[in-house]
């Protein structure tokens, strides 16, 4: 079935695929059942990295990139003259099928351009994840992405195929989003996402009470919001991304620093590169919302409603709040210690493991890990309090200095640590 | 001065350990089984390997931490990297002759250098489960070449079994020229010395692959090529993630 004919489809929709940022396979751990094929492995591995530096998790690919509608941003939209190509469902199974046996990928990432009518388009994703599931028992990752307006039935049942499903929102404010896809609204984003909030939450119950109660979307749901498209600040998508999480139980939110593919629109900026240092600093600053235990408002406010480019979003909170520090590293409790900037998850770790049997001086620390160019102005340890914390030196005069040690010495690898299978570098 | 030989394997090792309880006697140097060091002045204790006396001292690892640290002194010994074996003596001394648990007692030199042996270790057998890439053989097996920086494979192993239980599959390690077959139902160790395998790129003799194996190799090719997004062209990173060592037998780098 596949052929020489596969070959020039799958560059087409390869590349219609790409804009798409999620990349993740992880969350869920499915053993492998029944002898059939395939597990998902709960760190989600990255297979290959493409040329851009971003992990190749999965086959991300659309079904079609034929489409009705005619969306600002998308280089799929109906008014673009681009060379189109479609999959039949058989195709794309078997695509992932030897695709997985020879280890290129840890599963699918489907989507579709709209055809005919959402449902319709939605029908074809569903029968690519049940053929996988049910007719070559096939144990790896999916994940769909959901057709806005299709109906609560098809998306039911493509969350008991798939390990995650998501819906982009694409446009941080519903007046932008409608200025630019007028054929969406967030009422089409936002119900599918509240009905596959509550189907996650239904299956979870009913699997306490027998253990084989059908799996629904185990991992998940995530989103992607596109920033630099709209004059939209780094607050209100941060607000967003935290309501979703909090509200619609997110698993991620993922931010694409919006790509001129359509350059010609003029409901669009004209950029000459995409924006990736704010894209970086959101995903920091989401970070810090998940696993630092902070608070929107303390990453951006009234004040502040942008993300500083310059430094990352932690030295900011320190900086603006100086009283705080320094923090004493062989008594501060686990959340003060992840406040300090140069000290990230992995070394507070260590700390407060090492701490039980030492008392730590800076030569440990920076064995450990920390940084301590950058930790310095904001820590005492071992009782000697180290000149030039950032209380004696000045808020701007510390900013200075890190900013300047920045340009010395820079961080290669900042965009991307993102796309790492750990963490951003949040030190 | 003291030098240990042993016979490289990691039961020697805990062999050592206990020998130099028993003897009274801290190695300055351990050395493998070659004995052609050059410790002139040196006297010099061999050592054989004994699995009774290496297994309470593994039981003595696990009692005074815990049966991970004493995975991880094994994991470190994969290592391969000189010096680890008196690094893991030394280790095992500060573990085994402390009343309290010091594995995670970081200002403690062996404990710090051993933690971070082990987290390279874990990185190039995640790395080993990453950038495996399988070629489909005539006759529907499928098999891997690979050359691990660290001897990690062993560890990869269930990851391998479970994942591709339906498919019978061969990882062989080129370098240590070793492997692990896959038949169903068991992994057995293998070595071949009639691979008929391009040690260039690891790429099986044409005449025993599957006959659309190369077309799926394009296909993965031309996903990898479409798949980067030129505006975002980052080729610092591109080789920090995906080192150039690893290139050889990805087909998408090839
Ligand atoms: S519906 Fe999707 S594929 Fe179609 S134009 Fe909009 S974003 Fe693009």
């Amino acid at each position: 079935m596949v052929s020489e004919n596969t070959l020039e489809k799958l560059k087409v929709l390869a590349n219609a695929a790409k804009y798409d940022v999620s990349c993740a396979s992880s969350g869920t751990k499915r053993s492998n059942v029944s002898g059939g094929i395939g597990n998902a492995a709960a760190w989600g591995i990255c297979h290959s990295f493409a040329e851009d530096g971003r992990c190749i998790s999965l086959l991300k690919i659309m079904l079609t990139n034929y489409c009705i509608y005619d969306c600002a941003y998308c280089i799929n939209r109906k008014s673009n003259d681009v060379p189109r190509a479609s999959f039949s469902p058989e195709e794309i199974v078997e695509l992932t099928i030897e695709f997985y046996r020879r280890n290129y990928i840890e599963g699918l990432f489907l989507s579709s351009g709209v055809l005919k009518n959402p449902d319709f388009t939605m029908e074809r994703l569903v029968a690519v994840a049940k053929k996988l599931r049910t007719e070559h028992r096939y144990n790896g990752y999916i994940h769909l992405k959901t057709i806005p307006g299709a109906s609560q039935a098809l998306v039911h049942e493509a969350g008991l195929w798939a390990d995650r499903l998501s819906v982009n929102i694409e446009i941080p404010t519903e007046n932008n989003l409608k200025i630019l896809a007028p054929e969406k609204d967030f009422k089409s984003v936002l119900e599918p996402m509240k009905t596959i909030a509550s189907h996650i939450l239904e299956s979870k119950e009913e699997r306490q009470k027998y253990r084989k109660a059908p799996l629904f979307s185990p991992a998940g749901q995530s989103t992607q919001l596109i920033i630099g498209a709209t004059p939209d600040t780094d607050k209100t998508i941060l607000k967003l991304a935290s309501a979703l999480y909090t509200r619609r139980d997110l698993k991620r939110v993922y931010y694409s620093g919006y790509i001129p593919v359509n350059s010609y629109d003029n409901r669009l900026p004209a950029l000459s590169s995409p924006p990736l240092q704010r894209e970086h600093r959101l995903y920091q600053a989401d970070w810090l919302l998940r696993f630092y235990g902070f608070k929107t408002d303390e990453i951006v406010n009234d004040e502040n409603p942008n993300l500083d480019l310059e430094l990352d979003p932690k030295v900011m909170y320190a900086l603006r709040n100086p009283w705080l520090f320094p923090i004493d590293v062989n008594k501060a409790d686990p959340q003060m210690l992840l406040r300090i900037p140069g000290i990230g998850t992995r070394s507070v770790q260590l700390i407060l493991l090492a701490r039980k049997h030492t008392r730590l001086n800076a030569s440990h620390l920076q064995k450990m890990g920390v940084v301590m160019k950058r930790a310095r102005y904001f820590i005492t340890c071992n009782e000697l309090p180290m000149r030039g914390s950032v209380q004696d030196l000045k808020p701007e005069v510390v900013r200075q200095l890190l900013v300047e040690k920045q340009t010395l010495a820079p961080d290669g690898a900042v965009q991307l640590n993102l796309f790492q299978p750990t963490m951003p570098a949040l030190r | 001065m003291h030098v240990f030989s042993f016979d490289n394997t990691f039961e020697g090792l805990l062999t050592l350990v206990f020998e130099s309880y028993r003897l009274k006697i801290t190695p300055d140097e351990i050395v493998g089984p070659t004995g052609s060091q050059p410790f002139l002045f040196a006297s010099t204790t061999t050592i054989t390997t004994d699995d009774a006396k290496a297994e309470r001292v593994w039981k003595g690892i696990v009692a005074h931490s815990s049966e991970e640290n004493a995975h991880r002194a094994y994991r470190v010994f994969l290592s391969e990297l000189p010096g680890v074996p008196l690094l893991l003596y030394r280790f095992i001394r500060v573990i085994i002759d402390s009343p309290t648990n010091q594995e995670t007692n970081f200002a403690e030199p062996s404990v710090l250098e051993v933690h971070k042996i082990h987290q390279k270790v874990c990185r190039e057998a995640q790395r080993t489960a990453m950038f495996v890439r399988f070629q489909k053989t005539a006759e529907g097996n499928y098999y891997a070449s690979f050359a691990p920086q660290y001897n990690v494979l062993p560890l990869c192993i269930p990851h391998f079994r479970d994942r591709f239980a339906d498919q019978q599959w061969i990882i062989y390690d080129l370098k240590r020229n070793f492997g692990f077959y896959y038949d169903l139902k068991e992994v057995t160790r293998v070595v071949f010395d009639d691979l008929k395998v391009n040690p260039q790129n690891g790429q099986l003799h044409s005449s025993i692959q599957s006959a659309d194996e190369k077309l799926f190799q394009q296909l993965w090719k031309q996903y990898f090529k479409s798949i980067a997004i030129r505006e975002r062209k980052n080729d610092k990173v591109h080789r920090q993630f995906l080192p150039r060592r690893f290139w050889k037998y990805l087909p998408e780098k090839t």
